[in-house]
């Protein structure tokens, strides 16, 4: 979220200012009092169009911030809840530019996206005026020196009155983007306040998920628990890869690959039993380990809108016979907290024997069927005779 | 015949004497791959057994490549470690790089990639199963046992599903299954090996099987649409797939609207490429255009 983003800027020296947090209107009032003057109450969202959404407002009083605050908090900007705003000094904009450092995935290798046509509306300007809009390609092993920065304000073409405050706000922008292990670095706007004084006054920063978790144990401070889906959570506690989807079918696969074509594979067959959908996404990796498969049926089961769960093996290197083992296993380990249909669909390597091992356990709750096709069916068709 | 590894590659293994490393040279030298030692800095001068073999264990690559001739590298290191452990096989002018971590920062693959340009390695990865040329060699952790030698070249982001569509399509062979993996940024996309493929006299089809986030599919269909003259049938995964949700691989990310499963379909159907709407379907196309070869 921005104030996220501004501590990072700040953290590397980024001109920016960074506000105050406030999660209660009273606390927005009291942020107003104290920093004195006109404020922009900001809802904190990860999100863009806050500002057409009604979530960015000025405050000339602290009163006003108050009001600003209380119909802020709460609302809905894109699907999401506003938990807390921002409360920074106003600072209107003389001018408005757009900046970013990114992954260029396409072409592996990083870019730099400037323009000083910029502001809020980069997508507009793309569209209308795409002159004005430049794009450098940056070579991640050469970086951005003070040279490269100075050629890319020169590119920009920023205005004379900020152009060396924008060669050293393009250099820190890059460090941030290196040292954080950023998969995105953006500012908009980067604004010409009175006084030629050139400031970040929005930011917004995505970070690399592999980085964080090799080297940034302080990026953990960025997740923020309401901001988080519980069950994503509880999942993630325990090492799990789940991400959670609106639907009836809950999912586990062996790898990211095929659990997302078994998603697909039952949303498909959903059509033909009253639109059931898959309810998650959940990779096992492995898939032989008894108590990971356990801790992932747990996790889909306290899903209220679970009906039915579909695991779906294919044994490679871990046989069937294991992966049959650990659902057997797993079971046992959820003993009546396993209360939920389980359709098994295992193939691979020493399917036989895999099947067998769970046809002896003759578990109420488990069927098995032979192809993934045939075991989406199956399972969608429990979803909806369960709704 | 085959893409990139055949019965003569010589393999070694960087951090052959870890947990995986070992577990998967074993499994290599099952599925009857050449491997000629492992690397590890600290162990130097010893020797492991595996799989019934007496491996020499190297201080570097550039010794290991000295030693023994060695062409492919496979790297089992963690992802703390990988950028530095594939500059190092880079340096020595390794041949084939298969790097098999998941788990690398995106920053340092986008180093490694502007440090390969140039040079004459290729890098296959990360986070991706390999390769294999099944009946000749494995340099990866795909299963040996899935499948035998055929006429269908595979290409692939993932990894069990490329095990899955392997076993569908068990009765006819591969020539090499590939898998490219599941990173934003790779090493050998799916252009590289259908550029190869095409160009090998042993691959009469080809399958390619794709996922969300970014165009290389997109960029994929422009290619066959002029450079590959043999049957392609596809796959891709990720249609259920939520707008801005990371899954499973990092680089499986629809973003805004762009990275779509919808998009990259229609771009490759467009081309003449038949995709299927789930792998069973899919290899069923396959064995259709088989058969009338």
């Amino acid at each position: 979220m921005e104030y996220q983003a501004k501590e990072l800027f700040a953290k590397h020296g980024v001109a920016t200012t960074l506000g105050v947090v406030a999660e209660t209107a009273e606390a927005a009032k009291a942020a107003a009092e104290e920093l004195g003057g006109v404020t922009v109450i900001k809802a904190q969202v990860k999100a863009g169009g806050r500002g057409k959404a009604g979530g960015v407002k000025i405050a000339k009083t602290a009163d006003e911030a108050f009001e600003h605050a209380s119909n802020i908090l709460g609302m809905e900007i894109k699907g999401l809840t506003v938990k807390r705003v921002l409360v920074t000094p106003a600072t209107p904009p003389e001018e408005e530019y757009y900046f970013s450092f990114l992954l260029d995935r396409a072409d592996r290798q990083y870019l730099c996206i400037a323009s000083v046509e910029g502001g809020v509306e980069i997508e507009e300007v793309a569209k209308t005026n795409p002159d004005a809009v430049k794009k450098i390609a940056i070579d991640p092993g050469a970086g951005v020196d003070a040279a490269k920065a100075r050629e890319i304000a020169t590119e920009a073409k920023f205005p004379e009155a900020v152009f060396e405050q924008a060669v050293t706000m393009i250099e820190k922008l890059y460090t941030v983007f290196v040292e954080e292990d950023a998969t995105l670095v953006e500012v908009n706007p980067l604004a010409r306040l009175a006084g030629d004084k050139l400031e970040a006054l929005d930011g917004k920063v995505s970070l690399d998920d592999n980085a964080s978790e090799v080297r940034h144990p302080d990026h953990e401070q960025f997740e923020i628990k309401d901001e988080t889906d519980p069950l994503e959570a509880k999942a993630k506690a325990k090492g799990l890869n789940y991400v959670k989807l609106d639907g009836q079918v809950g999912i586990i696969g062996n790898g990211a690959g095929l659990v997302m074509s078994t998603l697909d594979v039952v949303a498909y067959a959903g059509e033909a039993h009253g639109g059931v959908k898959p309810a998650n996404f959940l990779d096992i990796g492995g898939g032989a380990n008894a108590q990971v498969m356990a801790d992932g049926l747990d996790v889909i089961i306290h899903d209220e809108q679970v009906k039915a769960v579909f695991v779906n093996v294919f044994g490679g290197i871990t046989a069937c016979d294991e992966v049959a083992n650990g659902i057997k296993g797993a079971l046992e380990i959820l003993g009546d907290e396993a209360t939920k249909p389980l359709v098994v669909r295992l193939d691979g390597n020493n399917v036989e024997e895999g099947r067998r091992i769970l046809d002896e356990l003759n578990h109420p709750l488990v069927t098995q069927v032979p192809t993934m096709d045939g075991a989406a069916d199956k399972a969608a068709e429990l979803a909806h005779a369960s709704a | 015949m085959s893409i990139y590894l055949n019965k003569d590659s010589k393999i070694i293994v960087q951090g052959m004497t870890g947990g995986m490393g070992s577990k998967h040279t074993t499994l290599m030298l099952e599925a009857g791959s050449n491997i000629v030692g492992g690397v590890n800095a600290r162990k130097a001068g010893t020797t492991v057994e595996l799989g019934g073999q007496e491996l020499p264990v190297y201080g570097s690559v550039k010794e290991a490549m000295t030693e023994t001739g060695a062409d492919v590298s496979v790297v089992f290191v963690p992802p703390a470690f990988t950028k530095d452990a594939c500059i190092e096989a880079i340096d020595a002018g390794i041949g084939l790089l298969v790097v098999i971590t998941e788990g690398v920062p995106v920053q340092d693959t986008a180093e490694v990639w502007s440090y390969l340009q140039g040079k004459s390695t290729r890098m296959i990865g990360p986070n991706c199963p390999g390769i294999i040329t099944p009946e000749e060699s494995l340099a990866g952790i795909t299963p040996h046992t899935i499948a035998g030698k055929g006429p269908i070249g595979l290409v692939s982001k993932s990894g069990t599903l490329t095990y899955q569509m392997m076993y569908e399509l068990k009765d006819f062979g591969f020539s090499t299954a590939i898998g490219i993996g599941g990173d934003p940024i790779v090493g050998t996309t799916h252009i590289d090996a259908l550029a190869a493929f095409e160009a090998d006299p042993d691959t009469h089809a080809i399958v390619m099987i794709g996922e969300i986030g970014g165009d290389a599919e997109e960029r994929a269909a422009a290619y066959i649409k002029d450079n590959v003259t043999k049957p392609v049938v596809g796959y891709v995964a990720g249609f259920t797939a939520p707008e801005g949700k990371t899954m499973g691989h990092a680089g499986a990310i629809v973003s805004g609207s762009s990275g779509t499963a919808a998009a990259k379909k229609e771009a490759l159907e467009a081309v003449g490429v038949k995709v299927g709407k789930t792998p069973s379907e899919t290899a069923e196309l396959m064995r259709e255009i088989l058969k009338n070869l």
